[in-house]
């Protein structure tokens, strides 16, 4: 351990030059800002930027690229915070709490609890990538599909708290996100569901579009429907202090941690990205929520937006390091990260760590550089930010739209995908005018593909013998959790009819 | 910071959007277009940025621009380039994958109806077996697999990829049915490897740069490179070479739109085959552990060609397509 503390200094040497720094900088302005657009994701940004970074050294080119991975997730719950947009799939949790505390005038506050949120889950994820990088990196081969396939239905369980309120409401939105999701040519037989013979859908409907036009367009219809008739949908104010104080600091800080111990495992294992452990952690805050005697949830309630912020970074965290350690990319930007680590002769895996020791360790630096400067560049404009409200509505709106459709044409260039965008948009604006929730959609499109790939997978090996769905000790364990959880509701809920009873 | 944020994003906004209408009808040395038919971060959008960084880095062409049109394996880059008729400002990435991808997606348009420009570089497909597997050679593979063709599950890219079309020449070059395979798509050699490492699959086949370190660091086993002659400078024995005589290999060129007039044809043709020759693009191919087999013109339109025949037959049996 004493070597991995040596090696990190000597690498926080070679990152820590004021050229270096500057470029730190840049990328993190970059980063969230291409975050903070709906549709624009940090992928996005490294691939633009690849070819500018060929002529830079590869250390600074690597400190940028750390401040833009980051960056993206810092900057991705600004709007989702804001006006219910997220700028990312990976702030979709964020924007549940998030939102209604913004609209109960606590903007500035969320935006800060969001940022350190995502400082604490990815300084956590960074040191333990720093000293456990190998056992991290073994913790993805004992995730066969038989175990993912558990994994999925105990996220579909867990995260039922969200859809929980009405069971046909929650169901039918939960059946929309799945025909989403089907969409495309099936990857396990080859035959294409639902493609009406538009060769663009083939691939299926990107996750970005999905999420822009539900949540993006969806509520921009929304609130121009309302706009003049319901005062309360867009009267936004500010009040109160622009910071964090001591109570809600000392609220937050379990659910920051709780969030990253979700987000930690789950970077590690190439499963459906940073979505599912947000929800997760969602989902345990609200239970936990609803034993205390003063339930927030429903009003702002600022550890269910802390837990999922400090779960999505790190995740991110944790995917770099099974990125270096055994070349496995878990994430969109991680696979374009190493292409860039290619670039420059380093090929992530086993051999890594002894072949470009010198890369890693100033790029593991950087990493911790990149989010201290995120840290300072978003906790004071948290309030600038804020002011973003003040902007009349039309205007604010409109402008949404704009970079809404620009950065889903700009991914694709496909003239399809915008059409999908409105018609998915038009789906997020019905689903809201009858009150359906949206979250239900989202689940079913992360962790619908997951679970049937993985359970079809399983049944190819096994020539259609389903008990292997239970042989491994994981997958029971994973299921015998679920058990457990649901016995403990069950109880819940027959000793409180009982109390009412009496 | 909200106006910074503002202007970065329109700066970026309005370099995709010109990115994305150019190539028209200028001259090919001011400007090209280079299209990676498929998203940022994939193997064919490598080659086309690593070409717009040669080209312009040895000074052939000043502005380049790469434009990715994902989606289908390549057949929607494709549809849309044969219809750029004429535009001689224009070049897009093609290989191994988009020839079985117009059989699987039974794609409207094809090679045909495009104009071959180059082919630029190979890449080598291998089988691995798990570290700890209990095959050492691919003679044990082939028997168990033979004795036990639905129970061998083989792991790799995307159906009807070329991970997939080799995995069917193998079986029937070994006396196995191509339709008894079973064969598990991943997306992506992160995915296969964590299979292959979990002991998923039996085996998997997959670009040997993608598994060349987990080789030499032992987590994995090399048993066949899928070639036919023993490739240089690697340490694994050619399929060719344990008796099984079937070739595959990744290739990677470039074409234009259809209807070009002989001058245009000719200036794209020159202008990558001095990209080819400069010492950036050598760099680049030492730097990918690709194998340059530049070929152009009618030689490539040939192997175009062959490689379609050859692609369909094996397609056809493994019941790939329409």
């Amino acid at each position: 351990m004493g070597d991995q503390l040596g090696n990190l200094i000597g690498g926080f040497g070679d990152a820590l030059t004021p050229m270096n720094l500057m470029w730190v900088f840049v990328g993190c302005l970059l980063g969230t800002a291409v975050g903070v657009l709906p549709g624009l994701g940090s992928s996005m940004a490294v691939a633009l930027l690849l070819p500018i970074t060929f002529t830079l050294d590869p250390i600074a080119a690597f400190i940028m690229f750390a401040g833009i991975y980051y960056g993206g997730l810092f900057g991705d719950s600004t709007t989702a915070i804001l006006m219910n947009t997220p700028g990312n799939s990976t702030a979709i949790a964020s924007t549940f709490e998030g939102h209604r505390m913004a609209k109960r005038g606590r903007a500035p506050q969320a935006l800060a609890t969001a940022a350190i949120g995502a400082f604490v889950g990815g300084i956590l994820a960074t040191i333990l990538v720093v000293f456990f990088a190998p056992v991290l990196a073994d913790l993805a081969t004992v995730f066969g599909p038989a175990e993912y396939f558990a994994l999925a239905i105990v996220a579909f369980v867990a995260t039922a708290a969200v859809v929980a309120d009405s069971a046909v409401k929650g169901l039918a939105a939960l059946a929309i996100g799945l025909s989403l999701a089907m969409v495309g040519v099936d990857s396990i037989s080859g035959a294409s569901r639902y493609t009406f013979g538009v060769p663009s859908l083939l691939d299926g409907i990107d996750i970005v579009v999905i999420t822009v036009g539900l949540l993006a367009v969806g509520e921009v219809l929304h609130v121009a429907s309302r706009i003049h008739k319901d005062a309360t949908v867009t009267a936004m104010t500010i009040s109160g202090r622009p910071y964090l104080d001591r109570r809600e600091f000392r609220e937050a800080l379990p659910a920051w941690l709780r969030g990253s111990a979700f987000g930690l495992p789950f970077g590690a294992i190439p499963a459906g990205g940073a979505e599912i452990p947000t929800f997760l952690a969602f989902g345990l805050e609200r239970r936990l929520d609803r034993r205390r005697k003063h339930p927030q949830f429903g009003r702002g309630a600022i550890r269910g937006l802390a837990a999922p912020e400090s779960a999505a970074n790190a995740t991110a965290g944790s995917a770099m390091g099974s990125l270096l350690a055994l070349g496995l990319p878990t994430s969109a930007t991680a696979a374009i990260m190493l292409a860039a680590f290619q670039q420059y002769g380093m090929q992530p895996g086993p051999l890594l760590f002894t072949r470009n020791a010198d890369l890693v360790w100033a790029l593991l630096a950087s990493l911790f550089v990149g989010m201290v400067v995120l840290l300072i560049i978003n906790l004071p404009f948290a309030p600038i930010w804020a002011k973003l409200l003040l902007i009349p509505k039309p205007y604010l709106y409109a402008g949404i739209t704009v970079f809404a459709v620009l950065g889903v044409y700009a991914a694709s260039s496909s003239l399809v995908d915008l059409i999908l965008l409105v018609l998915i948009g038009l789906i997020g604006f019905m689903l809201r005018r009858y009150g359906l929730p949206l979250a239900p959609v989202l689940i079913a499109v992360i962790l619908g593909p997951l679970a049937e790939t993985s359970l079809r997978r399983t049944l190819a090996v096994s020539e259609g013998d389903p008990g292997a769905l239970l042989d491994s000790a994981l997958a029971l364990s994973l299921y015998g959790l679920l058990a457990l959880g649901i016995l403990v509701v069950a109880v819940n809920k027959v000793r409180n009819r009982a109390k009412v009873d009496i | 910071m909200v106006v910074w944020t503002v202007v970065a994003v329109l700066v970026i906004g309005a370099g995709l959007i010109a990115t994305a209408r150019s190539g028209g009808g200028d001259s090919a040395r001011a400007r090209l277009a280079v299209i990676a038919p498929a998203a940022p971060g994939g193997g064919w959008d490598l080659v086309a940025r690593e070409s717009q960084q040669a080209l312009k880095s040895e000074g052939v062409v000043n502005n380049v621009q790469v434009v990715n049109i994902p989606g289908a394996a390549g057949t929607i880059g494709l549809g849309q380039l044969a219809d750029m008729t004429g535009q001689g400002g224009t070049l897009m990435v093609t290989g191994t994958v988009m020839v079985g991808g117009i059989i699987a997606n039974d794609s409207d348009a094809t090679l045909a109806d495009v104009t071959p420009i180059a082919r630029l570089a190979e890449d080598f497909e291998v089988i691995v077996v798990p570290g700890d597997s209990p095959y050492q050679t691919l003679d044990e593979l082939l028997e168990a697999w033979r004795a036990d063709p639905p129970g061998t599950a083989i792991g790799g890219g995307s159906k009807g990829g070329t991970d997939h079309l080799l995995a069917g020449l193998v079986a029937e070059s070994a006396g196995i049915d191509p339709t008894q395979l079973n064969y598990l798509a991943f997306s992506g050699g992160g995915e296969a490897l964590n299979a292959l490492l979990a002991n998923t699959v039996t085996a998997s086949i997959s670009g040997y740069n993608e598994f060349a370190d987990q080789i030499e660091a032992g987590n994995v086993r090399a048993l066949a490179m899928g070639t036919r002659e023993r490739v240089e400078g690697i340490d694994v024995p050619s399929l060719g070479e344990q008796g099984v005589d079937v070739e595959l290999t990744n290739w990677r060129g470039l074409v234009a739109p259809p209807g070009l007039s002989d001058d245009q044809r000719e200036q794209l043709t020159d202008i990558v085959t001095e990209m080819v020759q400069g010492a950036a693009w050598q760099d680049t191919v030492a730097r990918n552990r690709w194998k340059d087999t530049f070929l152009t013109g009618a030689d490539f339109e040939q192997f175009i060609q062959a490689e379609t025949a050859r692609i369909q037959d094996i397609a056809t049996e493994l019941g790939i397509g329409a």
